[in-house]
């Protein structure tokens, strides 16, 4: 029976697709591991896997490379909050009246064509290597994919659910969160996990050019002294910060969006 | 006056005590004055007069593009007309949403994030969510047969249920007028026919007036009391049907008829490529 809101899938298939999604990665870290251990690659190249985790360890103890990750995890969502909403009024605004999109839209995409890591040195004039720059360049960089996905999605609404609502006399408030807001929903997650891709890109760029703190600072840091297992550490990390907010988005896509095709094949399967 | 639509089971006992009682018609009287509707400079309806009087199911049929449609949308509002006037019982029609005026379409328009529950409930109109919202739009989905599914997504219903409940949807409220644009186009056959039995169960019991658009001339005669043809923004035939009810597709009478509509589109389809 699909049930609106329950997923139809067993834990334990959950799980079967969860380990075949890690199989190839846990394959090539064993692969390096071994490869390290009888000495094909030299640990001044890339140090084994087990040298990374030490060393992880060992920041973790001195406190250092939670810090940094804190640093850089807190540049990233306000960055994203500021960046983002802004974005989202923008996309909600010109999506909805077509004079606020002949004021704004145009100037947009014209700024739009501007690579935002351009900026780099023009921010570091302004801010310094304050905190500021590199949240301005996480909020340019995440304002366009969020604003463009959103204008597109409200425009994208079906125009016959639209009609279907003035019909049924809903009011242009009911209209906004019951019809335009949920059907522009899909899209406007697109733009989300686009702009967090650029959020971690526009972050590693930045950090790395210019920052006093953060995971950039830390590898860069490690350069100067050589650790080159520091090194790899902060590009993992790195790595693993993106695919978890990847995850979150992905789940909150599946919360929200239950009703969509897309996310109901297993239900489907099961009725 | 307002009755709450009854369980599936008892429906077609009420559905005959209602017809009897359908002198004290609920639905609205509408009256069109040389109505008119130009797009451009193409005038799709040329000073359509009509009377249908409160409760009565009219059929309209006529070519692609002969104006049907555009009647349809201009009795419950949807556009404007360039002339002429509507009236609904006594009153001008200055906007459909003034009345209790209903309109299906031949795609279901649910809302895709909402259950089917949901979408019923958007037929109340404006109303606060309330328990007995709820139990209306309930009461609506038994009596269409779907209240199992009250919790359901439109994208696992069949095109048939989900027609269901855009039936659901319209009458919840209980419309004075209810009108049908090609709502049952995109069925297939046995769905419809099943469909169409449903539509004139809910009619007979709630007693609105009625306007079905329709490119199937069975189905006018299987549902209508009166069918109109449209041709060349005119209304060229307007025929009473005194049939009983429900009436037995297969039967002589329902084939004539069926034939000689047919035959007036097609002399009209033939002049139309003359001219």
């Amino acid at each position: 029976m699909a049930i609106a809101g329950k997923s139809g899938r067993t834990a334990l298939g959950r799980l079967a697709a969860i380990s075949t999604q890690w199989a190839v990665p846990i394959g090539i870290v064993a692969f390096w591991e071994v490869l390290s251990g009888i000495g094909v690659i030299p640990p001044h190249v890339l140090p084994a896997p087990s040298a990374v985790i030490a060393a992880g360890w060992r920041l973790t103890l001195t406190g250092e490379l939670p810090w940094d990750v804190w640093v850089s995890f807190r540049r990233a969502m306000i960055g994203l909050l500021i960046g983002g909403g802004i974005g989202f009024v923008f996309g909600l605004a010109n999506g909805l009246s077509r004079r606020a999109d002949e004021i704004s839209d145009s100037t947009l995409q014209m700024v739009r064509n501007i690579p935002h890591l351009a900026l780099i040195p023009l921010v570091i004039l302004w801010f310094g290597i304050d905190e500021i720059a590199k949240i301005f360049l996480v909020a340019l960089g995440v304002f366009f994919p969020i604003y463009v996905n959103t204008q597109h999605g409200i425009r994208n609404v079906d125009p016959q659910l639209v009609e279907m609502g003035r019909i049924y006399g809903m009011s242009a408030r009911v209209l906004f969160w019951r019809v335009l807001l949920p059907g522009a929903l899909p899209s406007i997650f697109v733009g989300l996990r686009y702009a967090l891709g650029i959020m971690w890109l526009t972050l590693i760029v930045a950090e790395t050019i210019a920052a006093s703190a953060g995971i950039g600072y830390m590898a860069m840091q490690a350069r100067e002294f050589l650790l080159v297992d520091v090194v790899v550490l902060s590009i993992l990390i790195y790595a693993l910060l993106g695919k978890s907010a990847d995850s979150v988005t992905r789940w909150l896509e599946r919360r929200c969006l239950a009703w969509h095709p897309a996310f109901q094949s297993a239900a489907e399967t099961d009725s | 006056m307002r009755q709450v639509l009854r369980r599936s089971g008892t429906c077609f006992k009420t559905a005959l005590e209602t017809a009897e009682r359908r002198s004290e018609a609920y639905g609205f009287a509408v009256t069109i004055e040389r109505l008119t509707k130009s797009f451009g400079q193409n005038r799709v309806l040329r000073g359509v007069d009509l009377r249908i009087p409160g409760g009565e199911f009219v059929a309209i049929v006529g070519r692609s593009g002969c104006g049907k449609s555009t009647l349809l949308r201009l009795l419950v509002g949807l556009d404007q007309p360039s002339e002429g006037e509507i009236h609904f019982g006594d009153h001008v029609a200055h906007d459909g949403r003034s009345g209790p005026v209903r309109i299906m379409f031949q795609e279901p328009r649910l809302l895709p994030w909402g259950s089917v529950l949901a979408n019923v409930e958007v037929g109340l109109g404006p109303t606060r969510a309330s328990a007995q919202a709820r139990d209306r739009a309930l009461a609506a989905l038994s009596a269409i047969g779907l209240e199992e599914r009250r919790d359901h997504w439109p994208a696992v219903l069949s095109g048939g249920e989900k027609q269901r409940v855009a039936l659901a949807r319209a009458v919840v409220s209980h419309p004075r007028l209810l009108a049908f644009d090609e709502p049952l186009g995109a069925l297939d056959a046995l769905t419809r026919i099943s469909m169409q039995r449903l539509i004139e169960r809910v009619w007979m019991e709630q007693r609105f007036t009625a306007i079905l658009v329709t490119h199937d001339v069975a189905e006018a005669v299987t549902l209508a009391d009166r069918i109109l043809l449209i041709e060349n923004g005119k209304i060229g035939l307007d025929l009473r049907l005194d049939l009983a009810r429900p009436r037995d597709r297969g039967s002589a009478e329902v084939a004539a008829l069926e034939g000689r509509i047919l035959r007036a589109l097609f002399r009209n389809y033939e002049h139309g490529e003359d001219a």
